[in-house]
């Protein structure tokens, strides 16, 4: 349950004042607590401890607590998991130094997530343990018991449910603490199918009073239940029971119960008949949609599409569309940005016959203000979406209508805008064609090019593949092709990077034939340029490039202007030469690679440079594996024929970001930081093999 | 950490409590109840000033910060047979460090571990829950009980030591066993990078989910359990810094509707803010302020109207301003002016220009209601504090020091001299010692107890019980 579902979604970088992009100034445990939880973090954990098994990350917070001595309080069942990945993780942040080589390493057959998970546990004393778990203050360990507790129950028979699971979940509502109340709020919907007539009364009553409990919590979980827990009922029962719930907690006094009201109302709608709709339920979704607290009408616009089909196109017609439009007009952009947004889908989810009137008659109007809204965010939600009106409203209304505000929005102030509205140009192409546009469309682009932030260059470089698509080679070379090329040269490194993939995409749209002519010449003449960074730039393009084009052309364009490079006088474009070397390697035949590259690469590895030494071994060993490859064709093609570095006999802590999943394809690629190994094998192995 | 680095020891020999009393304007008989072994030879050390106090909301604990970055919390003892009068102490219950002192690299400033406030989080399980915040970063902090202990790790060796996770060839459950009742403190939760100036406020929304920090310039609003996100809802700082008329001195949200909180400004005025009505809350539904009165106005009028500490009354009807020479209570229905004004220490109107001189024209006072919102009290100097009992409009002014409270007796009023003739008993102004203030002080939510920080001592003193 998202406890506050919509004030802590909005607002990202609203001012300038909120700063919680900024990473913190110091490794908070808390942080590390955070990163536990996710699948990605595996790696981080790793990497942090690597170099020490027996160094606890926490050690500097806490010695200053009574409880440093356990220093386990901190991460105590933070996280109760079952999948084994999961468990990986948690042997990674049971905090106790924990040499994670061991979780990382073939840790599934082992015991090791079990010893984890149960030394975890100790800690609440435990019994039943899923049960007490369900009653701790950390809300991530509650939900994930709870769900355990909701798996559990679909394998008890229903005897069983009756003996041992309602009394359980009568004990967690009638518990002391919120906390267990919120965790019983989960489970009545999961019981009460089976559970006799008897005890279904005894659990309509406890959700009942969990609904008007004291604390603020309780009602909440309860509320974000409601419509779960509407869908068991007996249809009689959701009429005389949860009907009158549902209307207290949506006048609730607190804001965060209300709009959790709002949501259950999509799932109540779904049980009624359209008279009852009208009688119990649009009383209140009405006064929801006038509620002063603009978190509640928030919730409104944004579970609009599902209300609306929830409550069926003739409450729509009357009661949906007029609160829709008092939405689009709300005072608080945060409400009219979340209705902006449901435009599309609420013209989607009308019915055809009178989608079109409707809209233009009831819906336009109030779209057109928003173009000119004096908020940024309710601009460019529109923008996301105001492009797929054009399908629902065809060609002649979308010329006359949407059109001079598809146009306003490629002019707005605000770069989002533009950019939200080029990256759904695809919906306009299939209704009126692009041309249209395209007057307006080029200075857009132009401009947002030229941005002085480079999020927005990098942001329209990536629409660019997109473009090129929609508005086709010849416009596109004559007037977007230039603009390619500038980003190369941009002084930011990101976007620099962007362009080169940029081009990369461009080259398997146009084809080969189109980039030798347009692309590859400007490339290579980069590589004679002044400015270092921008010979390197042609080496990365090279690395994109080279795949695309194939063979030929890298051998015979690109191939020569990478080896010239190899006598650079700085060191960075020197050992970038090995990497690309590497990197076409396999797109070259036998001949260039025997006559050119390895001669390059053996000068390359004798470098002054550490680095460039560093570089061209690895280089080397790549290039001989594809030479013994070449010359020995194995049957079994897809496995590299080199004895590998089978991982039972290298039980090695794995190195950031490598894949855990395939193995690693280059044996001696694998621990990269072992430099000294890497060229006593790579010396062993590969030219002891390959020179024949 | 070591005992002595706290140099009030608390909760000290039985026999230094005794109980008595005189009647004290408010209704409230006062005894000191704790003694505390701070001589005045000795000299004590500027991290042990403490710099904030708070009751939870039961009563039943009590924290404390201090400049040094550490808390204490106290715990009330319950009723006791074989010590009759035990019932009520508070006697140290836990001690950690809650923030440590760092350096912003950025911007070359020192960041103090020096606690600004402390707000306890309503109970929700056996363990208890704070926010503890210095400038710059906020803290929630897990105070919870352990008698149980557990044996029989997988991962570990009895000794502590990690085992090799390969050589794992069987599990066992670990077995709990009891042992001598542990108190721990944990960091859950750290609220950091939000706050450009320095934090003055934090307090607890009604729906337990969120709460607000205040800084000079802007009002965070926070998700309890998020700490990488706060999202500003108010924001007073000018496009140009040059501009800048006021800051924001204190805030607080309503008691019970979740949607109402009020900020106090530099410049005396109160703003309470509706958060239903917009996301962000620049503009104010409600404007408190008193008219200026023409024939008082001097250079230090607008130092001393800023107003240094605001709080809602229990009931949410009512709240109560300080600035420097008064507290007011307003009523949330009337904008135009207090409902109740009394005066603190009025005769230092007088003294202004000297006090301005030492800096002292800046203290910020805090102030504080009784359970039942009928009294409410506020510190001064000369380890002075005042009380006020809002129904009999009768005042008292205690003085909390260990010469004249001594234990088991009542404390005795104490009187001012304003000029004239001295009469016995009095202090005259002049004799005022501005360095021992009081700053800080609490009041038990139910009960009359209460807890006075004066400097590095705490005081707590309790009704007369008969």
């Amino acid at each position: 349950m998202n406890p506050c579902p919509c004030f802590f979604r909005l607002g990202k970088g609203r001012r300038g004042s909120i700063r919680f992009l900024s990473p913190p100034v110091f490794l908070s445990s808390d942080l590390q607590l955070l990163q536990w939880g996710s699948e990605g973090s595996l790696n981080h954990r790793d990497r942090n401890s690597t170099p020490q098994p027996l160094l606890n990350p926490r050690g500097g917070l806490l010695p200053c607590c009574p409880g440093a001595g356990r220093g386990r309080g901190l991460g105590a069942g933070r996280e109760a998991v079952t999948s084994s990945r999961r468990r990986k993780n948690m042997a990674g942040a049971s905090g106790l130094g924990t040499g994670p080589g061991a979780a990382g390493g073939d840790g599934d057959d082992s015991l090791y997530p079990i010893a984890v998970l149960i030394d975890e546990l100790r800690n609440e004393d435990v019994q039943p343990p899923l049960e007490n778990l369900a009653t701790v203050e950390e809300t991530v360990v509650r939900d994930k018991a709870v769900e355990s507790l909701r798996q559990i129950s679909q394998e008890h028979t229903p005897v069983a449910l009756e003996a041992y699971f309602v009394p359980l979940v009568k004990r967690l509502a009638s518990g002391d603490w919120f906390t267990s109340r919120t965790s019983a709020c989960g489970l009545f919907s999961v019981c009460y199918p089976r559970a006799s007539n008897a005890v279904k009364a005894e659990i309509r009553q406890q959700f009942r009073s969990l609904c008007s409990d004291d604390t603020p919590m309780v009602r909440r979980a309860a509320a974000s239940k409601l419509g779960e827990f509407a869908k068991v009922l007996e249809l009689d029962s959701v009429k005389s029971e949860i009907v009158p719930l549902f209307t207290n907690l949506a006048s609730d006094e607190q804001d965060s119960v209300r709009l959790l009201a709002v949501e259950a109302c999509v799932s109540i709608a779904q049980l009624l008949s359209q008279d009852d709709l009208e009688t119990l339920v649009m009383p209140t979704l009405r006064q929801a949609a006038e509620d002063k607290s603009w978190r509640v009408r928030y919730m409104v616009a944004d579970k609009f599409s599902e209300l609306q089909k929830a409550m069926g196109p003739k409450i729509t017609l009357n009661d949906l569309i007029p609160a829709f439009q008092n939405l689009l007009k709300d005072c608080e952009a945060e409400v009219r940005a979340a209705a902006a947004h449901k435009v599309k889908e609420l013209g989607e989810n009308l019915p055809i016959e009178d989608r079109e009137t409707i809209i233009m008659n009831q819906i336009l109007p109030y779209i057109k203000e928003l173009v000119s809204d004096t908020n940024q965010h309710v601009k460019s939600a529109l923008a996301s979406v105001i492009m797929g009106l054009s399908t629902i409203l065809g060609k002649e209304n979308t010329i006359e209508h949407l059109l001079p505000l598809f146009l306003a929005q490629l002019k707005d102030e605000c770069p989002e805008v533009r950019l939200n509205i080029i990256s759904n140009l695809d919906c306009v192409n299939e209704v009126i064609g692009i041309r249209q546009l395209s007057q307006s469309l080029l200075p857009a682009i132009v401009e947002l090019a030229e941005d002085a932030k480079w999020r927005v260059r990098l942001a329209i470089i990536e629409y660019m593949p997109l473009l090129a698509g929609q508005l086709g080679v010849e416009f596109f070379d004559e007037k977007l092709n230039s603009l390619c090329m500038a980003w190369l040269v941009d002084h930011v490194y990101a976007i620099r990077e962007a362009a080169t993939n940029n081009l990369m995409k461009l080259v398997q749209k146009f084809g080969t034939e189109w980039a030798q002519n347009t692309i590859v010449p400007k490339v290579l003449v980069m590589a004679n340029d002044p400015n270092y960074l921008h010979r390197m730039t042609t080496l990365f393009c090279i690395n994109a490039l080279s795949e695309a084009c194939g063979q030929e052309i890298t051998t015979k364009q690109m191939l020569p202007i990478v080896l010239k490079m190899a006598g650079d006088q700085v060191a960075n474009v020197r050992f970038n030469v090995a990497k690309s070397l590497q990197k076409i390697g396999p797109i070259l035949d036998t001949n260039a690679l025997q006559g050119e590259v390895k001669p390059v690469l053996q000068k390359l590895g004798q470098d002054e440079d550490m680095d460039v030494k560093y570089f061209a071994q690895e280089a080397i060993s790549v290039v001989a594996q594809r030479l013994r490859k070449l010359d020995f064709p194995v049957k079994d093609s897809g496995e590299p024929s080199v004895p590998r570095a089978d991982k039972n006999h290298f039980p090695r802590p794995r190195v950031p970001g490598e894949d855990t999943g395939k193995g690693p394809v280059y044996p001696l690629h694998g621990d990269t930081r072992d430099t000294l190994a890497q060229l006593e094998i790579a010396e062993l192995v590969h030219f002891s093999q390959s020179r024949d | 950490m070591n005992t002595h680095a706290w140099p009030t020891v608390f909760g000290g020999g039985e026999s230094e409590r005794t109980r008595g009393g005189c009647p004290s304007p408010c209704g409230l008989d006062v005894t000191r109840m704790l003694g505390e072994d701070c001589t005045a030879s000795r000299q004590w050390c500027h991290a042990d000033i403490i710099s904030t106090v708070e009751f939870n909301y039961s009563g039943d604990l009590l924290a404390t910060g201090d400049k040094g970055g550490r808390v204490v919390i106290f715990q009330r003892e319950q009723e006791n047979k074989s010590r009759p009068h035990s019932r009520g102490e508070y006697n140290v219950y836990s001690t950690f460090q809650s923030h440590e002192p760092e350096f912003d690299y950025l911007k070359s400033l020192e960041i103090e571990e020096k606690i600004n406030k402390i707000r306890w989080l309503p109970q929700q399980n056996a363990a208890h829950f704070l926010l503890s915040t210095n400038d710059k970063t906020i803290k929630l902090w897990k105070i919870s009980e352990r008698d149980k202990r557990a044996e029989g790790y997988n991962l570990k060796d009895e000794d502590g030591r990690l085992r090799d996770p390969f050589r794992i060839t069987a599990l066992r459950v670990p077995i709990l066993k009891p042992m001598d009742l542990m108190v721990e403190a944990s960091p859950r939760r750290i609220f950091a990078n939000a706050h450009t100036y320095h934090i003055n406020s934090i307090s607890v929304n009604s729906d337990h989910e969120t709460y607000l920090s205040a800084d000079d310039l802007r009002i965070n609003l926070w998700h309890l359990e998020i700490t990488d996100r706060s999202f500003n809802i108010v924001d007073i700082k000018p496009a140009n810094m040059e501009e800048l008329t006021e800051v924001i001195t204190a805030a607080e949200f309503h008691p019970h509707q979740c949607n109402v909180f009020v900020y106090s400004s530099s410049k005396g005025t109160i703003r309470l803010c509706d958060m239903r009505s917009s996301a962000l809350c620049d503009r104010h539904s409600k404007f408190f302020e008193e008219p200026e009165d023409p024939s008082s106005r001097s250079f230090f009028s607008e130092i001393i109207s800023s107003i240094s500490d605001v709080k809602f009354s229990h009931s949410g009807r009512y709240m109560m301003t300080r600035d420097y020479l008064s507290v007011k209570v307003w009523d949330l229905n009337m904008e135009s002016r207090p409902v109740e004004t009394h005066q603190v220490h009025e005769y230092l109107r007088s003294k202004l220009c000297s006090l301005y001189e030492n800096d002292c024209i800046f203290d910020k006072f805090e102030c504080c209601w009784n359970g039942s919102d009928s009294a409410i009290m506020t510190g001064s100097y000369n380890n002075f504090f005042r009380m006020f009992d809002r129904d009999t409009r009768r005042d008292v002014t205690l003085e909390a020091s260990r010469e004249s409270s001594k234990p088991r007796a009542s404390l005795k009023p104490r009187k001012v001299c304003t000029g004239g003739k001295r009469k016995k008993d009095e202090i005259s102004v002049d004799s005022l010692d501005f360095n021992k203030k009081i700053l800080h002080t609490a009041w038990h939510p139910a009960d009359n107890v209460i807890a006075v920080a004066a400097t590095n001592n705490l005081y707590i003193f309790q009704d007369k019980i008969n």
